[in-house]
């Protein structure tokens, strides 16, 4: 679970990091205020399987491609990458173009979130 | 308030009543498993005078104006004057926000209140590779005092107070404010305002920071006394709640945890060899206004009684106002849907009568279409119209206190006081707020608060219309308001303008001098004010203090 850019709205990422704690999952939280150069560097190091971005002050449209790009660049584009948080209606078919594997907006249950890992992310290697 | 036998009969008559109550639920029992507030206390079928047998009318609950506060801080409330309408407003360039605050003031707001971009919030310039994609996004870009000049432009700032929402930064922006006043003619002695400048409510809730808590407090406490000294009609601090509260903690944590981050403010300013008596009364406070009416009102109610107790006994303050508790509302963003936008509007007329019935001495309302963007003109003016349909139609403030006497209410201000009362006593046993929040006690209590309410929806033990009951696949079209992608170029090149046009070789030695200033101890007010009217940016100004103080990173605990 990662917190881009500057944006300080902390509450649903932390919800989300320890439902999918509750879940089973090995969960990495970030913290807030991070680059995208380093949310890459430490899902790299991590070996995560998913990067979960959340934004929820309105730099997504930079933030998450750059994410992906940043990914690509590094050849590990094969760690899943989805986001959750606020997002114009017309945005997430932006961000889904550029890389984002699912968008999560304001009303998702818990379980949807948990579920959708489960059937959508699968351990690298 | 009552005779003890009188008591008795009623204890007696409400068992018999409890009888009658059962048997009319007998078939189908009660219409919920639980009934409970929003923030999970469970609430009884039936209030009665026995819930404040011990209760004292003149010592609990009083007269507004006198001591304990409990129905309001001014002795007439809203018969002299009613609250300030206070709409948040920010976006864009400093021109687009100028625009947006002149609507307001047109449509009838009586404050002005200022929301910055992400950036600014945290003490960067748009140029910084920090703040690609954010400029203007969440508020509105200020770099230098040029921007500051342009922002309240053609506005009566000798008549009209300003609220910033600002925090590490805001002794930088409140310079800036001073400065374009006094370049305009106005002195400091006469302008008025709040900047909200609580630093110990970011590390637990908003999260904007930038020095570690030791420094941010010197930097507070430099603020206080430079207001109590040069800005006596300015609010140098707004010690709030809403942020904790819209992070996820129930109505007792907000109280608890704003008073006691203003006890640490005050202790601060006593350290410093601060009188009491003269800081005290230029102390505010700002709380958000949630879904559960009766809670919210309790908790506003409790509040003031809650903070004179702390003022006279604990601070031993004698001036009375020194134990007012002032304060500021937003209705509660986290309470509005994605879903079904339009309901946003009954959400926020509800917890803005819940505002108003609680006493706030100033309000904001929020916009239907606020989970989805920063808010459209015609979205800011219907909230608008919120307030002003409930100062003139609806008659709530023709009384002070109507609710006073309730005994569901008068019942609630005393648990709610009394629990975050004990939530204070833990804080003082750990050293306090400042200590609490090292050991991150504050930020847990509201992980778990935020944790399980989010289950309680999802479980749909707690209803929300849109999202788990009466969920409807079509929704009316909202129109977004869009910020142009030119915006963060062209706030780049006109901050480039003033750096190149300005006294480079001033600001230098300005900034030097405000290092120097900073590992001392004097009063750092002076030395910034100097650098912002060199046109030093904000970001130039606060990067010296991260030099001095250090930077504080998110311990990223959940």
């Amino acid at each position: 679970m990662a917190k881009p850019g500057l944006d300080g709205h902390d509450r649903g990422a932390r919800i989300i990091a320890r439902a999918y704690r509750d879940a089973g999952f090995e969960v990495v939280y970030t913290g807030l205020h991070q680059t995208p150069e380093e949310i890459v560097q430490a899902a790299i190091q991590e070996d995560v399987d998913m990067i979960g971005l959340s934004s929820l002050a309105g730099a997504h449209l930079y933030l998450f491609p750059r994410v992906i790009e940043l990914l690509e660049q590094s050849g590990a584009n094969d760690i899943v990458v989805c986001g959750g948080g606020i997002f114009p209606e017309e945005d997430i078919p932006k961000l889904k173009k550029a890389g984002i594997k699912e968008i999560f907006t304001p009303g998702t249950p818990l379980s949807e979130v948990v579920a959708w890992v489960e059937e959508n992310v699968e351990a690298r290697r | 308030m009552f005779t003890k036998k009188g008591i008795e009969r009623i204890e007696t008559d409400k068992k018999k009543w409890q009888k009658l109550f059962q048997e009319s639920i007998a078939k189908t029992g009660e219409r919920l498993a639980r009934f409970s507030t929003v923030s999970d206390r469970p609430v009884e079928n039936l209030y009665t005078p026995v819930d404040l047998k011990d209760h004292d009318y003149s010592g609990d609950i009083g007269f507004p104006g006198q001591y304990p506060f409990t129905r309001g801080v001014q002795p007439s409330m809203y018969r002299g004057r009613l609250w300030t309408m206070r709409m948040f407003a920010g976006l864009g360039s400093a021109r687009d926000t100028n625009r947006r605050f002149h609507l307001l003031v047109e449509e009838g707001e009586t404050g002005l209140s200022t929301a910055f971009d992400m950036p600014t919030l945290m003490g960067y310039d748009t140029d910084s590779p920090k703040a690609k994609g954010e400029c203007g996004r969440c508020g509105v870009a200020i770099d230098t005092l040029k921007d500051m000049e342009v922002l309240f432009e053609g506005l009566p700032i000798e008549k009209i107070t300003t609220s910033m929402t600002i925090n590490p930064p805001a002794a930088v922006l409140w310079a800036m404010y001073i400065a374009m006043a006094e370049k305009r003619g106005i002195s400091r002695k006469v302008i008025g305002g709040t900047i909200q400048n609580d630093m110990l409510k970011e590390f637990i809730a908003q999260k904007t920071f930038m020095c570690p808590p030791e420094s941010s407090m010197r930097l507070i406490t430099d603020t206080i006394e430079f207001g109590t000294k040069e800005v006596p009609r300015w609010n140098p601090i707004s010690i709030s709640g809403y942020h904790i509260r819209e992070a996820g903690s129930t109505a007792v944590q907000e109280l608890a945890f704003t008073l006691a981050d203003g006890i640490a403010y005050v202790e601060a300013a006593l350290k410093r060899g601060m009188d009491v008596d003269s800081f005290a009364h230029r102390l505010s406070f700002f709380f958000n206004s949630h879904l559960d009416f009766f809670e919210e009102i309790a908790k506003f109610r409790a509040a003031r009684r809650m903070w004179a107790k702390i003022m006279k006994e604990r601070f031993k303050a004698k001036d009375p106002r020194s134990l007012w508790l002032r304060f500021h509302t937003q209705t509660a963003g986290c309470s509005l849907t994605a879903q079904q936008p339009y309901n946003n509007i009954i959400r926020t007329t509800l917890e803005a009568l819940a505002a108003v019935l609680g006493g706030t001495q100033s309000l904001h309302t929020n916009s239907l279409d606020e989970v989805l963007a920063l808010p459209t003109e015609e979205a800011a003016t219907i909230a608008l119209r919120t307030q002003q349909i409930i100062a003139e139609e609806v008659g709530i403030a023709n009384t002070i206190d109507p609710l006073g006497g309730s005994y569901f209410l008068e019942r609630l201000t005393n648990d709610m006081e009394e629990e975050a009362f004990a939530y204070i006593q833990k804080i003082d046993e750990m050293g306090g707020m400042v200590a609490a929040i090292e050991r991150n006690y504050p930020q847990l209590e509201i992980a778990d608060a935020a944790y399980q309410y989010q289950k309680q929806i999802d479980e749909t033990e707690k209803t929300v219309i849109g999202v788990n009951k009466y969920v409807t696949g079509e929704e009316l079209p909202v129109e977004i308001l869009q910020i142009e992608e030119e915006l963060e170029r062209n706030q780049i090149e006109w901050t480039q303008e003033v750096k190149n046009s300005r006294n480079n070789k001033k600001v230098k030695t300005t900034l030097q001098r405000l290092g120097e200033a900073a590992q001392g101890d004097e009063n750092l007010m002076y030395p910034i004010l100097d650098a912002v009217r060199a046109y030093a940016t904000e970001q130039e100004i606060c990067d010296v203090f991260r030099d001095v103080f250090g930077i504080y990173r998110d311990p990223g605990v959940y």
